[in-house]
């Protein structure tokens, strides 16, 4: 498949946005709980903020991919049957989530609405951080699901791809909230820190197992089904067009196998061991920029990820283009 | 219910690309306006296609066989592109089978492509929607036209009679019998999508002589022929 940025950009901004939110709100969590201090108001509240504006961003991007955005409005009338559809509609509803969990933490308001048991305060901010989370996974899922659903593309037909959206957005969120709290000079750097390098491994696990199934993939269809013809030795002669077409566009990232492979080891470094080093190192040393490099790293990492997952993928209807003439 | 569909006869097709051009015709000149042409006369010319005529090479010289493909939407009975379409511009419609794009609601994003194993469908690079076949709709479904004329227009433009259409359920229909007694089949069948346009496989028209259609053993001259032969002409030489 040809790469698109638009959507590179989409699903790895919407990744470490829904991250950075999970993460502020597992913040609390464990302030709650007693496990880690808790911060005012507006530090819950300003990461909230940073995780929409991603949000945002991510949202803009995807408009680049479209070749009709003004009428993107449509795109969720059919979420009884398409994952993209159901994405367009989580997308908002996570945002307004985010907002209002932001904006009840930044008014600080804090009265507690019910109470379970006599220790837990329910209050705005743990309701709407809880259906943001609830939110979050299900725009994982979706994300991921447009991908994984189609079942000819059999690179991204696998559990693998969920788990890799979801482990590697919520690894580069809890990056980026580390980053964040060493920014601003909250002690939390350590919390997020040991979560982002956790989830960073776990990732690595997953998208190294994908790999690894990919890499022994045998395609169901050949250019013997995909005409109906019985032998051994099927040449294409022509393809019906001479300046190439939409098909050649959209389904070949017209790379060499070296640059593709490149890409893949550029991955295999920049999200896993050298995020995971800074982060050590800034905790070994105290450092309040290393976690920000290591998240922007490791967000960069993200992009080369995304445009292999992409690349890797072989549609079956290139049997029908391999040559021109 | 009713299914309509092509079964094309890869065994007459000469892959002389009419069908292509009249499609292109038919469909650029209609109400949803032209299909974008690209540098048509310059060096790399592109465009958006309903259909394209391919040509494969079957074997190893010097035993190779030529094959011209035309390819298409196929009308798939269990269509994988329209569920995922989030505007619901792709659908199957439920009187005649045909898949269509409604180009007023489609907003270009290019998944249903992705979910056409067969590459069956081209995004219009000027209007920015999704094309595909029609199996001219707006002509098979005209009653102004003449019977003749209600068909696709590369059913029509087809100088071998190689693109036959007609309604697949119906077992009586010309494309069911075909189908059914030319050995019709359909692409890519591993992906259960159940396309209903139908192909029809080449074939070699051989004649199968066995060595004893060549001497008539009942011959009844040979009855009364007393000689013994030791290789010469023969009256069975003689007779046949
Ligand atoms: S051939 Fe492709 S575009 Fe046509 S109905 Fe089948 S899946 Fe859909
Ligand atoms: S490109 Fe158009 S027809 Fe195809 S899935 Fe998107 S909105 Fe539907």
């Amino acid at each position: 498949m040809h790469p698109a940025f638009s959507v590179i950009f989409l699903t790895t901004l919407l990744g470490a946005g829904q991250g950075l939110f999970l993460a502020m709100f597992t913040g609390q969590l464990y302030a709650i709980a007693g496990f880690v201090p808790a911060q005012d108001g507006p530090f819950y509240g300003l990461g909230s903020f940073v995780a929409l504006f991603l949000l945002v961003v991510g949202l803009g991007a995807s408009f680049f991919h479209l070749g009709r955005p003004e009428r993107a409005w449509r795109s969720a009338a059919m979420w009884r049957t398409s994952w993209l559809s159901r994405e367009v509609i989580i997308l908002p509803a996570l945002m307004g989530l985010l907002f209002i969990y932001g904006l009840a933490h930044w008014m600080n308001w804090t009265a507690p609405w019910f109470s379970i048991g006599s220790t837990l305060e329910v209050d705005a901010t743990l309701m709407f951080g809880l259906l943001g989370t609830i939110a979050s996974f299900a725009l994982f899922v979706s994300t991921a699901m447009i991908y994984a659903s189609v079942k000819f593309i059999e690179e991204w037909h696998s559990t693998f791809t969920v788990f890799n959206f979801t482990l590697l957005g919520l690894a580069s969120g809890f990056m980026l909230a580390a980053g964040y709290s060493a920014y601003i000079g909250s002690p939390l750097v350590p919390f997020f820190g040991t979560w982002a390098v956790v989830l960073t491994i776990a990732g690595f696990i997953s998208r190294a197992a994908h790999l690894m199934r990919n890499a022994r993939l045998q395609h169901k269809s050949t250019v013997q089904t995909a005409i109906g013809i019985r032998h051994n030795a099927i040449v294409q002669k022509a393809q019906g067009a001479m300046g190439g077409s939409f098909n050649t566009r959209e389904f070949f990232h017209g790379r060499s196998e070296l640059t593709v492979r490149m890409v893949r080891n550029v991955f295999l470094v920049l999200v896993f061991p050298v995020p995971i080093l800074l982060i050590v190192i800034a905790y070994l040393i105290a450092s309040t920029t290393l976690p920000i490099i290591a998240f922007l790293i490791q967000y960069v990492g993200l992009i080369a990820e995304r445009w292999y997952f992409f690349a890797e993928a072989k549609h079956p209807q290139n049997l029908y283009y391999q040559a021109i003439s | 219910m009713t299914q309509l569909a092509l079964v094309i006869d890869l065994n007459v097709c000469v892959g002389c690309h009419a069908c292509v051009t009249s499609c292109k015709e038919w469909n650029t000149s209609g109400w949803a306006g032209p299909m974008v042409d690209e540098n048509p006369y310059d060096g790399s010319p592109t465009g958006t296609f309903f259909n394209r005529v391919q040509t494969f090479e079957v074997g190893i010289f010097p035993n190779t066989e030529t094959v011209h493909f035309p390819k298409s939407c196929l009308h798939c009975e269990e269509p994988p592109c329209v569920p995922v379409c989030p505007t619901g511009a792709s659908h199957k419609r439920a009187d005649n089978g045909i898949v269509l794009v409604d180009y007023d609601k489609c907003i270009g994003c290019k998944y249903c492509a992705w979910a056409c194993p067969y590459g069956a469908r081209e995004l219009d690079e000027q209007q920015k929607v999704m094309k595909k076949c029609t199996l001219c709709i707006d002509r098979i479904s005209d009653p102004t036209l003449s019977d003749r004329d209600r068909q696709p227009a590369c059913v029509l433009a087809c100088p071998t009679n190689a693109r036959l259409y007609g309604d697949v359920h119906d077992p009586d229909s010309e494309v069911s019998v075909a189908i059914r007694e030319r050995g019709g089949y359909q692409l890519m069948p591993e992906w259960g999508t159940k396309p209903a346009n139908h192909y029809l496989p080449r074939r070699k028209t051989q004649m199968h002589i066995s060595p004893d259609e060549l001497t008539r053993v009942d011959n009844p001259l040979r009855k009364e022929d007393l000689t013994t032969y030791t290789g010469e002409e023969t009256l069975d030489d003689l007779a046949w």
